[in-house]
């Protein structure tokens, strides 16, 4: 029998990727100063950046298991952003936490190999192995600090909760494949269209649906969210609040709207706005009580997943765009804020910030952009990514749920201008350490440069 | 001959036994296996689908949860293992650093 070579042009970005990390991991064995591995990263990092703007990796391979198209290629550029930011937020932070295994660097490219087959998946195979590849990695990445009690705390509620919900979602794809004879997302899809909707095919597609509202972090499925995010060490936390949510973001774009579920939309939209509105809420209003920052960050990340929802239950192409335009804008405030969070050398309450403005006032300034950002006000990048999604979610005349979206991201202005409040009206009680570094500062430029370019000039994102 | 339902059936009680466990039971060990459980009755029903489809991709997908399994108990014991050092809890209910 002749095995055609497959044509690996399309999996070369992956390719680069866990080459890199495996080189890292035998490096790791030699170097004592685990400085050099984040370099490398970085620069596998651009490596693959430059592997992914290729047109000529566009195109299918592997029989059809896996695509590259212009929808993975966007998606694997917010995934770039997510790691090389990470890399450079890490970089110092892991010393002072001493924390500093060189295992970090080779799992974070593992998870961003992860999160790039989820989004080049066009097989149910492809997906579920690129998600575990994803999970696997994040799990250990949560528990890194292994002497520290929260983090391990954080890692095994994590997995716990993770590896249920892949149970889930293997359950559901059990189901798909007895029904469509098929894995392949684009055969499925074409199979439905003449079949129509049935019992059990509900019952899977409700199984995919939860369990990519686990890794997507909405609500009811959202509980792991706030303690893993408190737990494990803050690069970490920045890590996983956007990237393995684009991911879930993207086979949920890919499975729902593209491909297999694409004919029974009048059967999904009520679920997935059922999720959203309820994410939302419990997102907007839970962080209002919080005092710990990272806990605060991990609820308006839960809120952000709602809002991205909008894009997908829109259903348009417009919708779509939307939401991967929204993601990107998020990568780079969320990680903004999660710099600052670093760059602070003191505790993690927000008490900890009251008076920063007269200590620090740069630190202060960068703070209050990135909490502008978060809550969505011009001229920050922020307002351009809610401002389309909502628009995309009017045209497709769901009015009523953009209402509904926007008293909530009004409400969201209490918690995060509660922490510019702290920073400019209350007294100094101490002086406050910072930890700065020039890794760290070149994270914070590019985030802060961004949401300024993004929020004034939004073409450089959309189309 | 099995009909097909006989094995969707038995698939389906299996993985009920994991998720009601999962949700009922406290102890970490016990929830790992639960999802064990969950994982094994999948690949019930994709071996039995794949056998009366005649189309090997379910046993493909078998092969690889097995391996995926494999690797996530370990990793799941690994961070026990961590646990259980830094503080003597194997149950949920002990385990409450973080609330709210």
């Amino acid at each position: 029998m002749n095995i055609p070579f497959p044509n690996l042009m399309p999996v070369a970005p992956e390719i680069i990727i866990t080459v890199a990390a495996s080189i890292l991991l035998i490096f790791d064995l030699a170097l004592r100063n685990k400085g050099p591995l984040a370099f490398l990263s970085l620069l596998a990092a651009g490596v693959t950046v430059y592997a992914i703007i290729q047109p000529a990796s566009l195109g299918e391979t592997f029989g059809g298991m896996f695509i590259s198209d212009s929808y993975s290629v966007y998606f694997k550029l917010i995934f770039m952003v997510n790691l090389i930011l990470t890399v450079l937020i890490s970089l110092k932070y892991l010393q002072r936490q001493k924390a500093e295994y060189g295992e970090y660097y080779s799992l974070l490219l593992f998870a961003t190999a992860g999160m790039m087959l989820m989004a080049s998946a066009k097989d149910l195979i492809v997906l579920y192995l690129g998600l575990e590849l994803m999970a696997l990695s994040t799990y250990i990445l949560a528990g890194i600090k292994r002497h520290d009690i929260k983090s391990n705390e954080a890692a095994m509620k994590y997995f716990l909760l993770g590896s249920f919900s892949s149970a889930l979602l293997l359950y559901g794809i059990s189901l798909l494949y007895g029904l469509t004879t098929t894995t392949d997302l684009y055969q499925i899809a074409a199979y439905l269209k003449q079949t129509g909707s049935s019992m059990p095919l509900l019952m899977s597609m409700t199984l995919i649906a939860v369990a990519f509202s686990f890794k997507i972090a909405a609500a009811p499925f959202h509980m792991w969210a706030p303690d893993v995010y408190e737990g494990a060490p803050t690069s970490v936390t920045a890590f996983m609040s956007v990237g393995p949510k684009a991911a879930g973001f993207a086979v949920i774009g890919r499975v729902f709207l593209m491909s297999a579920f694409q004919g029974m939309q009048a059967d999904w939209t009520p679920i997935l706005i059922g999720i959203a509105i309820l994410t939302m809420a419990v997102g907007n209003i839970v962080a209002l009580s919080q005092t710990n920052i990272k806990r605060m960050l991990a609820y308006s990340s839960i809120a952000h997943a709602g809002y991205a929802l909008l894009g997908i239950i829109a259903g348009t192409e417009e919708g779509l765009h939307a939401m991967m335009t929204y993601l990107l804008i998020y990568a780079f405030m969320n990680i903004g804020a999660f710099a600052i969070v670093i760059l602070l050398d003191k505790g993690d309450e927000i008490k900890d910030y009251e008076g920063l403005s007269k200590s620090r006032p740069l630190v202060a300034a960068l703070m209050l952009v990135f909490m502008f950002s978060l809550t969505g006000i011009p001229p920050t990048a922020g307002f351009i990514g809610k401002f389309n999604i909502f628009m995309a979610a009017i045209k497709a005349g769901y009015t009523w749920l953009v209402v509904i979206a926007v008293i909530f991201s009004a409400i969201s202005a209490y918690y995060y201008l509660r922490v510019v409040m702290n920073m400019y009206m209350k007294e100094m009680k101490q002086e406050a350490a910072i930890a700065p570094s020039p890794s760290l500062g070149l994270a914070i430029l590019i985030t802060v440069l961004m949401v300024f370019i993004i929020g004034i000039m939004p073409s450089v994102v959309i189309g | 001959m099995v009909p097909l339902s006989w094995y969707i059936g038995l698939s389906t009680v299996i993985f009920m036994i994991g998720v009601v466990g999962f949700l009922i039971r406290r102890n970490i060990i016990v929830m790992l296996m639960s999802i064990e459980l969950m994982l094994n009755s999948v690949n019930i029903s994709l071996v039995a689908f794949s056998h009366y489809l005649q189309d090997l991709r379910g046993q493909i997908l078998v092969f690889f949860i097995i391996t995926v399994a494999a690797s996530e108990t370990a990793i799941g014991l690994a961070i026990l293992v961590a646990l259980y050092k830094n503080k003597e809890a194997v149950h949920t209910n002990e385990i409450t650093e973080m609330k709210g």
